[in-house]
C-alpha cells in the first residue's frame, strides 16, 4: 500500500471502516421509499408516459405532426439527439479517461455517471429512429443480406457510422457499467434478508463471490475496457460531428467541429452529472463520498472544456471572416443577427461567458452556485445545438426557400418525454443498485479516507494531533 | 462429492497478505482468497498468473478488425460497386470509423464474455457462501481439505491463521463448490 500526501485533501470525510462504507451506500436501496421519492417518480414517470404517447402520435401520423419544413428537415429532433449524445460522455469520461490518469476521485462519481449515460444514450438514439418516419424499416441500417439485390447501406456515409458509433457505445458502456456493478450488486445480495430481492440480486450478481483470481481477472477487464473507450468516447462525437461536417453547407462545413463537439460533450455532461449529483448526495445523504473536493474537480474540467468550446466559437468566427467566403460569412452574421439572434446569444451567453466564473475558488466550491450553473449549462449546451442546426440550414441556397422552424407541440412533448425517462429510469437505478461504486471506494479508504490520512500522518510525525485540517464537506 | 474448506476471517488486508505469503512460504497450499473488493499485492503472495485476458481482447479485437474490412471490401468492390461521384471502389479512408467502431465491439464484447465464462459467471449462478461479510468488510483465507489432508496439516493451517491475525477460523462443508 502506499501513501499519499497528507496536504492532498481526503475523498472520504468521517471516520469510515469498510463496514460503514457499505452501511452508507447500501442504506437508500435498503430503507423504504420517501414521500418525495415517490411523488418525484411519479411526476417523471407520467412525464415520460406523455413523451411516448407522443412518440406513437408521431409514427401513426406520420413526421408532419412536426414543425419540420422543406428547408428545415432536421429541427428539434436532431438537436435533442446530439444533445443527449453530448450528456452521455460523461460517464464514460469520468470512468475511462480518469482511470488511466489514477484519478481516483472518480470513483465516488463512475458509477452514477456510467448510469447517466447509459439512460441519456437512449433518450438520444429515440430521435434519430423516429425521425425516420417509417420506423419499421429500421432494420435497413443493418447490413444483411436482403432482397434488394442485396444492396448494401453506404459504409461510407457519416450517418451510417453514426449508427455504428452510437451502438457501439451504447453496447461497450453498458458492459463497462454493469461488469462493474457485479461486485457490488453482490454486496446487496448478501446483506438483505428479503427473499424476493435475495433472489432478484441473486440473478443479477451471476454468482460473485470475490475470489482472488476473479478479482484479478475484473481489473484486467476493467483496464482494458477502459483503455479502449477512451478513443471509444473521443469517437463517438467525432463521428457525430461529421454528420455536419462533411456536408456542404456554410455553417456545417468546418474542419475544427471533431475537437468542438467532443469538448462540447464532456462540457454539457459534466454538467448534467453535477445536476442530478448534487441532488442525490443530499437525498441520500452521501456528502461524505461526494466531497467539495469532487465538485470542485468537476468544475475545473467544466472550465477547460467550457474554455474549449469558447475558443471554438470565436475561431469559427474568425474563419468565416477571413476565409473570404462570403457564404461562410453570411453564414455566422445571420447566426448573431439574423431571425435566431436570441438562441445565438442564449448559448454565448451560458456557454461562454457563464462558466468562466468558475476560476473563482468560493463560487467553484459553493454547491448552490455550482448547480445554478449547471442547469445554465445545459440550456446553453441546447442552444448551441439548435444554433448549428437550425440557423444554418433556414436560409437554402435560393431565396425563395428561406423559411422559418418552430417546432409543434408534438415536438416539445418528445423532448420533455425524454427528461422524464432519463429522470425515471436515473431515480429506478438510484433506488435499487448502489450509486457510489462500493468496492472501489473501499479500496481507496486506506490512502484517501480522512480518519486513515491524520492516523498516518500521526504515525509519521509523531503529531500529537493533526497539524492540518480540513473542511467538513 | 463434498467440498471441505478451512476459512480464516481478517479485518485487515495487511495482515492477511502477510499471513498468505507466510503460510506460502512454509509450504502450506492456499486454496483462495475470498475479499470485498481488489487488494493490490494479493495476486503476487497468492503466486496467480497474470490473466491472459487482455491477449484474448487483442485477439477479439484483431478478429473484427480483418471481418469489417474484408467484409466492406467484398460489398463495395466485388458483391455491388457502386459509383459514389467518380470516387475509388476500395475507398479506404472512409472505411476507419467502421473499422475503428467495429474492432472496439468485437474486443469489449469478447473479452467481457470471456470473462464471465472463465470465472463462471452468469445470471442466475447461485454459490453458497464461505461467509456472508466477504462481500462487505472481511477478507477470507480459504484451505481445502480433501481425504489425503492430515489431521497434522489442518492443524498447522489453523495455527498459522491464527498467529496472522485472523479473526475467526471454522470449517464449511459445501454441498457444491463456492
Amino acid at each position: 500500500m502506499h501513501a499519499e500526501s497528507a496536504v492532498r485533501a481526503p475523498l472520504i470525510y468521517g471516520n469510515k471502516n469498510y463496514h460503514q462504507i457499505t452501511e452508507d451506500i447500501c442504506r437508500p436501496i435498503e430503507s423504504k421509499p420517501t414521500r418525495l421519492y415517490i411523488i418525484t417518480i411519479t411526476i417523471t414517470a407520467l412525464l415520460m408516459t406523455w413523451g411516448l404517447f407522443m412518440i406513437g402520435w408521431t409514427v401513426w401520423f406520420g413526421i408532419g405532426t412536426w414543425g419540420l419544413n422543406r428547408t428545415v428537415d432536421w429541427g428539434w429532433d436532431i438537436t435533442n439527439f446530439v444533445w443527449w449524445i453530448g450528456i452521455g460522455h460523461a460517464g464514460t469520461l469520468i470512468s475511462a479517461i480518469l482511470l488511466l490518469f489514477r484519478q481516483k476521485w472518480r470513483m465516488a462519481i463512475n458509477r452514477a455517471a456510467e448510469a447517466m449515460t447509459i439512460f441519456a444514450v437512449i433518450c438520444a438514439g429515440l430521435f434519430p429512429i423516429f425521425h425516420m418516419g417509417r420506423v419499421w424499416l429500421i432494420f435497413f441500417n443493418l447490413p444483411y443480406p436482403n432482397s434488394r439485390g442485396p444492396l448494401w447501406p453506404n459504409f461510407n456515409s457519416p450517418l451510417l457510422w453514426d449508427v455504428f458509433a452510437i451502438s457501439t457505445y451504447f453496447t461497450v458502456s453498458l458492459l463497462f457499467w454493469y461488469t462493474g456493478l457485479i461486485p457490488d450488486i453482490a454486496t446487496v445480495r448478501d446483506r438483505t434478508k428479503k427473499k424476493l430481492s435475495k433472489f432478484i440480486y441473486g440473478v443479477l450478481s451471476f454468482g460473485w463471490t470475490g475470489s482472488a483470481k476473479h478479482w484479478q481477472r475484473h481489473e484486467a477487464l476493467s483496464l482494458v475496457l477502459a483503455g479502449i473507450s477512451t478513443p471509444l468516447v473521443l469517437s463517438v462525437h467525432t463521428i457525430v460531428s461529421f454528420d455536419f461536417a462533411t456536408s456542404v453547407i456554410p455553417g456545417w462545413h468546418t474542419t475544427i467541429f471533431p475537437p468542438y463537439f467532443v469538448a462540447g460533450a464532456i462540457f454539457s455532461g459534466f454538467a448534467m452529472v453535477l445536476t442530478l449529483m448534487l441532488v442525490a448526495r443530499k437525498v441520500m445523504n452521501l456528502q461524505e463520498y461526494i466531497t467539495l473536493e469532487h465538485i470542485e474537480s468537476m468544475n475545473k474540467i467544466i472550465v477547460l472544456t467550457g474554455s474549449i468550446v469558447g475558443s471554438a466559437y470565436i475561431t469559427e468566427l474568425f474563419v468565416a471572416w477571413y476565409s473570404g467566403n462570403i457564404y461562410e460569412q453570411y453564414a455566422f452574421a445571420n447566426r448573431a443577427l439574423g431571425p435566431y439572434w436570441w438562441a445565438y446569444w442564449g448559448m454565448m451567453t451560458c456557454n461562454v461567458i457563464s462558466p468562466q466564473l468558475f476560476w473563482v475558488r468560493p463560487l467553484r466550491r459553493s454547491v448552490w452556485f455550482t448547480f445554478f450553473m449547471s442547469i445554465i449549462i445545459n440550456c446553453g449546451m441546447w442552444f448551441e445545438r439548435f444554433v448549428i442546426i437550425v440557423t444554418s440550414i433556414h436560409r437554402d441556397f435560393i431565396p425563395s426557400s428561406w423559411s422559418y422552424y418552430s417546432p409543434t407541440y408534438v415536438e416539445i412533448s418528445i423532448f420533455a418525454g425524454t427528461v422524464g425517462l432519463f429522470l425515471t429510469a436515473f431515480m429506478l437505478f438510484a433506488k435499487t443498485m448502489p450509486v457510489i461504486a462500493m468496492a472501489e471506494t473501499k479500496h481507496i479508504l486506506r490512502i484517501s479516507g480522512d480518519a486513515q490520512k491524520k492516523a498516518a500522518a500521526e504515525h509519521a510525525h509523531g503529531y500529537q494531533g493533526s497539524a492540518i485540517s480540513f473542511h467538513k464537506p | 462429492m463434498r467440498n471441505k474448506f478451512l476459512v480464516g476471517l481478517y479485518s485487515d488486508e495487511d495482515k492477511m497478505i502477510d499471513g498468505v505469503r507466510k503460510m506460502r512460504e512454509n509450504h502450506l497450499e492456499v486454496y483462495d482468497v475470498v475479499s470485498p473488493f481488489a487488494v493490490h499485492g494479493l495476486d503476487d503472495a497468492l503466486g496467480l498468473n497474470e490473466s491472459r485476458l487482455h491477449i484474448t481482447g487483442f485477439i477479439y479485437g484483431a478478429s473484427g478488425l480483418t471481418i469489417a474490412l474484408t467484409f466492406m471490401t467484398w460489398v463495395f468492390t466485388s458483391d455491388w460497386p457502386l459509383n459514389f461521384g467518380g470516387k475509388p471502389h476500395f475507398s479506404f479512408p472512409a472505411f476507419i470509423p467502421i473499422l475503428f467502431e467495429f474492432t472496439v465491439l468485437s474486443a469489449s464484447i469478447g473479452m467481457t464474455l470471456t470473462f464471465l465464462l472463465r470465472s463462471g459467471l452468469y445470471p442466475g449462478r447461485i454459490r453458497e457462501k464461505l461467509d456472508e461479510r466477504t462481500t462487505d468488510d472481511k477478507f477470507a483465507v480459504v484451505f481445502r481439505i480433501n481425504k489425503k489432508t492430515s489431521a497434522e496439516e489442518i492443524g498447522k493451517m489453523k495455527e498459522m491463521l491464527q498467529s496472522s491475525g485472523a479473526e475467526e477460523i471454522k470449517e464449511r462443508d459445501l454441498k457444491r463448490h463456492y
